[in-house]
């Protein structure tokens, strides 16, 4: 039971981590229509400029604000040099022109950072555990990051719905045109979006640190689950994220910390736990298939 | 409409094919017995990323998730060789082969029966949600064959030798070249004739207006559906070949970023031509292989080209060329 426990709390920060990123991802696609395949990359800056500024300093709290920093500048650099010439241009475009970009961060990062993978200390304040119940003792840190994550999500619920710029938001993603028609200064709006994304997707990268390795291709791995995400709680929905998020991240950490052994009653233990592996992470994309065939435009749309 | 003009110049085709047929006694006669491979690898590359174009281009549908028919192609060659090798039939009865006559064919049969499945799932959606499907079901198949013990998990399976077809001596790299060169003009005059049938036109009309061809009572489902396993079973057709010029199949042939590669293939040459795939394919490799001879950082390189096509050239290199020409 507190196994099943740990694995659930692990599958919540998963979860919340994901959230960060399909947050900013989902914004984008619903009010810009662009497919933004650098969120990934906007994530790997905001972990190597927090990890860089942590390890020269040693203060993991200075990390925070130079990660967050260099993720909203590099979002908003690329908001103008380049997604902002790909509203309106088809999915192929967009698809490739940020894929170049992954290619280009990846190299820039290799040729500034090296390929060897960075680590950074924890705080002494996260560090250790807590017991939570008898018998169920977990992570601190870990734990920081579900607050951190339920706080954004409790802070994106109140932008969008209590504030001026969160309307335009939801008018944008419901009609774009209309938005634009009533006078609406779009491009600001869509910049701000932009750097919003690019700022969370920067905290998820540095929170991210301590737990994964800071390294090339980081971005790529969770950019293709944060898909997932945002297509099964459905484009443009944060909402639709938020719910999404905390699913994939109970279902792929549950899968992976069961399956293996649920395997190993009918196989040998070495070749059970290779395909153990590969099932759970096929999980979430036949997940993803599923609830596509079955809503085609995700959970939380409603289809016309 | 490229696709037609593509055609109305045979006279640059004909040089073009006479220039392939004589490239491996070029390469050896300058010195550069390299570019035979290079330019097998064009070819094979060419087939794939012009099987993705029929329905990238022509269909409008973009798929992000080609490179699992690619690998699968590959894999059905290497675990036929794998089987034959150990003399141990496939699920007990069917037995391996190294006969290219056989696992050609079984490639292009396994890859369109994929392709029927994936597609006819993926094709209920549209839109973003189904670059994303495509991309999902690529990785579930690339996560399954990383899973497969059997057949070399993550590292691969490598095959001994190249597969045998009566009376060529396949271990000649110039061999393998001239196979693939007959394969691909094979191919690409089929793909001439599909693009040009009432069946391509079909789909070119849907891609610019779905609405309209149902109108005339045209099902669309079944004609995208269509166009989707073919270029599954081109893909496959692809992968198989490389897997032989390799002599090597790995998940590496189903990660998403191939399938990246190959939507770049197809919009450096210019989405949506006949011989557009080709050529981007061909500017790709080679691409690659100066950026990475000449620096280790090519991708970034390769990344700014990227870029600069897609922002600034509509219509990949053959446009740019005829812009230049001041066609256009």
């Amino acid at each position: 039971m507190t196994l099943f426990l740990e694995q659930l709390l692990n599958g919540v920060q998963f979860g919340v981590m994901l959230f960060l990123m399909a947050a900013g991802l989902t914004l984008i696609f619903g009010i810009m229509g662009v497919i933004n395949l650098a969120h990934g990359s906007i994530y790997m800056i905001g972990a190597y400029a927090g990890t860089f500024i942590a390890a020269e300093t040693g203060s993991f709290w200075l990390g925070i604000p130079a990660a967050l920093a260099a993720a909203a500048l590099a979002g908003v650099a690329i908001e103008f040099l380049v997604v902002r010439r790909l509203y309106g241009r088809d999915h192929l475009d967009q698809v490739l022109a940020t894929f170049g970009l992954i290619l280009i961060f990846n190299q820039a990062v290799t040729m500034l950072f090296g390929r060897q993978p960075l680590f950074v200390q924890m705080p002494s304040l996260l560090d250790g555990s807590v017991e939570l119940l008898p018998g169920l003792s977990y992570p601190i840190y870990r734990l920081a990051i579900i607050l951190v994550g339920l706080l954004v999500a409790l802070g994106l619920y109140l932008l969008i719905n209590r504030t001026r710029i969160g309307m335009l938001v939801r008018a944008g993603s419901t009609n774009r045109e209309m938005v634009r028609a009533l006078g609406v200064d779009v491009r600001l709006l869509y910049t701000l979006v932009f750097g919003l994304g690019a700022l969370l997707a920067g905290l998820a990268g540095f929170m991210a640190g301590p737990i994964l390795a800071v390294q090339i291709g980081m971005g790529e791995q969770i950019l293709i689950t944060t898909f997932v995400v945002v297509v099964i709680g459905g484009v443009g929905s944060i909402r639709g994220a938020f719910f999404a998020s905390l699913i994939l991240g109970i279902v792929d950490t549950g899968l992976r910390a069961y399956l293996p052994g649920l395997l190993r009653q009918v196989m040998v233990g070495p070749e059970a736990d290779a395909l153990g592996a590969g099932i759970s992470s096929m999980g979430i994309y036949l997940l993803m298939a599923i609830v596509l065939l079955i809503r085609p435009k995700g959970l939380f749309i409603r289809n016309s | 409409m490229n696709s037609e003009t593509s055609f109305k110049r045979p006279a640059l085709l004909a040089a073009v094919l006479i220039v392939l047929i004589a490239l491996p006694l070029i390469a050896d006669a300058t010195g550069y017995s390299a570019m035979t491979s290079l330019a097998t690898r064009i070819l094979i590359y060419g087939i794939a990323a012009a099987s993705l174009n029929l329905v990238l281009g022509y269909g409008g549908l973009v798929s992000f998730g080609h490179a699992a028919f690619f690998g699968i192609g590959g894999y059905v060659v290497g675990i036929l060789y794998q089987h034959y090798s150990l003399e141990e039939p496939l699920f007990g009865f069917i037995p391996g082969t190294n006969q290219m006559l056989i696992t050609l064919p079984a490639a292009i049969l396994i890859s369109g029966l994929a392709a029927a499945a994936i597609g006819a799932l993926s094709l209920r959606t549209g839109g973003v949600q189904f670059i994303m499907i495509t991309l999902a079901f690529a990785q579930m198949l690339f996560f399954l064959f990383v899973s497969l013990k059997t057949y070399g998990g993550d590292d691969g399976l490598i095959i001994r030798r190249t597969n045998e077809l009566p009376g060529l001596n396949m271990r000649d790299k110039q061999t393998v070249y001239y196979v693939c060169l007959f394969i691909t003009v094979a191919f690409f005059a089929l793909l001439w004739r599909i693009v040009n049938s009432r069946f391509g036109k079909v789909l070119v009309g849907l891609r610019q207006s779905e609405k309209r061809m149902a109108a005339i009572g045209l099902p669309a489902y079944r004609y995208r559906l269509t166009a989707f396993i073919i270029s599954g079973m081109g893909c496959g057709l692809a992968g198989a070949l490389m897997a032989n010029f390799m002599r090597f199949a790995s998940p590496d042939m189903m990660h998403w970023t191939k399938s990246g590669e190959l939507m770049v293939m197809v919009i450096l040459g210019g989405v949506g031509t006949l011989f557009g795939p080709l050529i981007g394919a061909a500017v790709f490799i080679v691409l690659e292989t100066t950026l990475a001879a000449w620096t280790e950082n090519w991708q970034l390189a390769l990344g700014f080209i990227l870029l600069f096509v897609v922002l600034y050239t509509q219509g990949g290199v053959q446009a740019l060329i005829l812009r230049l020409k001041g066609k256009r």
